[in-house]
C-alpha cells in the first residue's frame, strides 16, 4: 500500500465519524493549547526577569561581608570584619578592575519643601552611574574619591518627579534623614525590578550613607572588571585581596554569571513545574484518544478481517491505525495552536503587562509531540487491530 | 491447479479436540466449478479458511498452482492470498465508508498498484459487471444484489485463479441470488475455478461437483 492511499484511507477513517473525532480532538486540544501557554508564560517570565538583571551589566563581581554559609546580619557577636571603603579603594588598585562601587542601603525621609517622601537611600561611589548603567538624566552624578564625604545627592526618576515636579532640582537644596544635601542631578528612568520601584531612590556618597544609618560595613563592594580579565583568576586575586586585608576569608564573591545561574536555575525549575501542570491536560487528551481508538478497532473488527483477506498484512493494519490516531493528536494539536492565539489574545487585552513568549521552535514542538502522544496513544489499539485472527474477525458483525 | 494432501485440522474446544478436517486429500482442476455442502460443524468453513491461506492445517500440504502454500512464511501467503485468491462473503463485507468503485479498487490499493494501471482493471470489472452507474454510490445506497455484484467485483479484481464464494446467496431473496450465482457461474465459464460452500441443496446441484463434508472428512 502506498503513503498516499494509506493517508486517503486514514483521513476518510477519521472524517467518517466526525463529531466524534472532533471531540477526541478537542481533548487534545485542550492539552496542547496549556502546556504551550503555561510554558510560554514561563519563558516569557524567565526572560523578563533575566533581562532586568543582566541590565545591570554582564562584569560585575558583588563582594558581601560574611561567608556564604552564614546567615543573619553581623551582630555583636560577629567575627566578620566590617568591609570598608579602604576596602574597595583598594580592590580599585587591582589590575582589570575598571570600577569599584561600594553600597550601603538604608530607607528614610526626604524633604523639599514640605514635601516629604519615603524611599530607599543608597550609598554609593562615584562609578555607579556607569557600573550599573544608570544614565544620568540631568546634571551629573558624584564625581571624586570615593571616600569623599560631600552633602550632595542625585534623585532617582520617581523621587524627583515626587518632590519637584516638572521644575528643575538642580542646586535645590533637600533634607535626607534629617541632613541637608544638595542636588546635583538626576537618574533617567529605570522601571521596576522584582517588585520594586528602582526609580524611588536617592543616591549619597557611601561615606555620608555609612554615618547617615550608624554602620561601619559596607553592604557591599561592586566590582567592574575589563573586558579582557579573566573572571577566575579576577576572582581569586580579590580574595587574595580581602585575605591580606582581613586575616582571613570572610566576604563571599557573587559573579553576575553566579546570580543569573541561580535565578535560571530556579525559573527553569518554575517553567518545568507549569509545564508539569499542563502536561496532566494532555495527559488526558492521549487517554480520550486512546479510549476512541479501542472504540474505533471494536466497531471495524470485521473490516480488519476484511483487509487481511484481501491482502493487508499485520503491519499494514497497524499502521493505518496508528496513522488514525496520529491524524486525530495532529488535529487536536492544531487546534490547540488556534485556541492558543485565541487565548493569548485575550490574554494581552486582559493582562498587557504579562510577558509571554511564543517561538516557531515550541509551536512545531507542540505539533511533533502530538503526533508523538497520538502514535504512543495509537499503538495499543492498533497492536489489537493488527493480532486480530482474520478468520474470527471477519465472522463479526 | 489445487492439491490437498492429508490435511489435518484439530481444534481444542475446552478439554475435547475437535476433528475439523481428518485427513481430508482432493484435487481440483483449474477451472472446475464446486459445491462444498455439509451439515453446520462439518468442517466445510475449516476447509475454505486453509484455502484461502486464513488458515493453516495442523499438518499435510496445500499446493497451490505448483507452490507449496504450507510451506510458506506469513508475508509470502498474504502476497499469495491477494494474487490468486478472491472472496465472496455472505453479508459482502463493503467498506462503508467507500464508494462501488472503491471497494472494488481496494485490493488493488492494498497491493500498491499504481492508480493508473488500477483505473483500467476497475473499469473493466465495473462494466463487465453492469455497474458503471452506481461507481459513486456507497453501499447503503446499492440493493443487496448489486452489493453482492461490487463484493464480486472487488474478488475478481486481481484475476485470481480461484474465487470462494461462502454463502454468497444467503442474504439475497431469490430473483437477486439467482442473478448473482448466473454472474458467479459466467466468471467460471470464463476459466476461473469456482468454490461455493452452501447450505442451499439448488446452489449445489448446479455445481458440477459436490463435496459432502461430515465430521471433517469428505464423504
Amino acid at each position: 500500500m502506498n503513503w498516499v492511499d494509506a493517508g486517503r484511507w486514514v483521513i476518510s477513517s477519521v472524517f467518517s465519524h466526525r463529531f466524534r473525532s472532533l471531540l477526541t480532538a478537542l481533548g487534545m486540544a485542550v492539552g496542547i493549547a496549556s502546556v504551550t501557554l503555561l510554558t510560554a508564560i514561563g519563558e516569557g517570565v524567565q526572560h523578563y526577569v533575566l533581562d532586568s538583571f543582566s541590565q545591570f551589566g554582564a562584569r560585575i563581581i558583588a563582594i558581601n561581608p560574611g561567608l556564604k554559609e552564614t546567615h543573619g546580619s553581623g551582630g555583636l557577636l560577629s567575627t566578620v570584619r566590617p568591609l570598608t571603603l579602604r576596602d574597595a579603594q583598594a580592590l580599585k588598585q587591582l589590575a582589570g578592575v575598571e570600577k569599584v562601587v561600594p553600597v550601603v542601603q538604608g530607607s528614610g525621609t526626604v524633604e523639599f519643601n514640605h514635601r516629604q517622601r519615603n524611599g530607599v537611600i543608597l550609598g554609593v561611589g562615584p562609578d555607579m552611574s556607569e557600573a550599573w548603567n544608570f544614565k544620568v538624566a540631568q546634571g551629573r552624578f558624584f564625581s571624586g574619591d570615593l571616600e569623599d564625604a560631600r552633602p550632595t545627592a542625585v534623585l532617582g526618576y520617581t523621587m524627583k518627579k515626587e518632590l519637584f515636579g516638572e521644575t528643575s532640582p538642580l542646586g535645590q537644596y533637600i533634607r535626607v534623614g534629617g541632613q541637608r544635601f544638595r542636588v546635583i542631578g538626576t537618574i533617567e528612568e529605570k522601571g521596576q525590578m522584582l517588585g520594586m520601584d528602582l526609580d524611588d531612590t536617592i543616591y549619597i556618597p557611601a561615606q555620608n550613607g555609612l554615618q547617615m544609618f550608624n554602620r561601619e560595613s559596607l553592604m557591599e563592594i561592586n566590582v567592574v572588571f575589563s573586558a579582557n580579565t579573566s573572571l577566575q583568576h579576577l576572582e581569586k586575586s580579590i580574595m587574595q585581596l580581602m585575605i591580606d586585608r582581613h586575616g582571613r576569608e570572610d566576604v563571599t564573591l557573587t559573579t553576575q554569571n553566579d546570580m543569573l545561574e541561580s535565578m535560571d536555575k530556579i525559573l527553569s525549575i518554575l517553567k518545568l513545574s507549569v509545564g508539569a501542570l499542563g502536561s496532566i491536560s494532555l495527559l488526558v487528551g492521549a487517554v480520550g484518544i486512546l479510549a476512541i481508538m479501542t472504540t474505533t478497532v471494536k466497531e471495524r473488527t470485521a473490516e480488519v478481517g476484511l483487509l487481511r483477506a484481501l491482502g493487508a498484512d499485520k503491519k499494514t493494519v497497524l499502521h493505518l491505525f496508528l496513522g488514525e490516531a496520529i491524524v486525530l493528536a495532529l488535529m487536536g494539536g492544531a487546534l490547540g495552536l488556534l485556541l492558543l492565539f485565541m487565548l493569548t489574545g485575550v490574554l494581552h487585552m486582559a493582562l498587557p503587562g504579562l510577558p509571554v513568549t511564543f517561538n516557531v521552535f515550541f509551536l512545531g514542538l507542540a505539533l511533533f509531540v502530538s503526533a508523538l502522544i497520538g502514535l504512543i496513544a495509537g499503538v495499543f489499539p492498533a497492536g489489537q487491530a493488527a493480532n486480530l485472527d482474520p478468520i474470527k474477525a471477519l465472522h463479526e458483525e | 491447479m489445487i492439491e490437498l494432501k492429508h490435511l489435518e485440522k484439530k481444534f481444542h474446544i475446552g478439554d475435547q479436540v475437535v476433528h475439523a478436517l481428518d485427513d481430508v486429500s482432493l484435487r481440483i482442476e483449474q477451472g472446475e466449478y464446486i459445491a462444498v455442502m455439509g451439515p453446520s460443524g462439518s468442517g466445510k468453513s475449516t476447509l475454505m479458511n486453509i484455502l484461502g491461506l486464513l488458515d493453516r492445517a495442523n499438518s499435510g500440504d496445500y499446493l497451490l498452482d505448483g507452490i507449496n502454500a504450507s510451506a510458506l512464511g506469513e508475508a509470502e501467503r498474504t502476497r499469495l492470498r491477494s494474487d490468486k485468491i478472491g472472496f465472496v462473503f455472505q453479508s459482502y463485507h463493503l467498506v462503508p465508508r467507500l464508494t462501488a468503485r472503491e471497494n472494488v479498487e481496494l485490493p488493488m490499493m492494498l497491493s500498491g498498484i499504481p492508480v493508473k494501471q488500477r483505473k483500467k482493471a476497475v473499469d473493466d470489472v465495473l462494466d463487465k459487471l453492469n455497474l458503471m452507474d452506481r461507481a459513486h454510490h456507497s453501499p447503503n445506497q446499492l440493493s443487496g444484489g448489486q452489493r453482492q455484484r461490487v463484493a464480486i467485483g472487488r474478488a475478481i479484481v486481481m484475476k485470481p485463479s480461484i474465487l470462494l464464494a461462502d454463502e454468497p446467496t444467503g442474504n439475497l431473496d431469490s430473483k437477486s441470488g439467482e442473478e448473482v450465482t448466473k454472474l458467479l457461474e459466467s466468471l467460471n465459464d470464463e476459466g476461473i475455478t469456482l468454490m461455493i460452500v452452501t447450505h442451499d441443496p439448488t446452489l449445489g446441484a448446479r455445481a458440477r461437483r459436490q463435496l459432502n463434508m461430515l465430521d471433517g472428512r469428505i464423504v
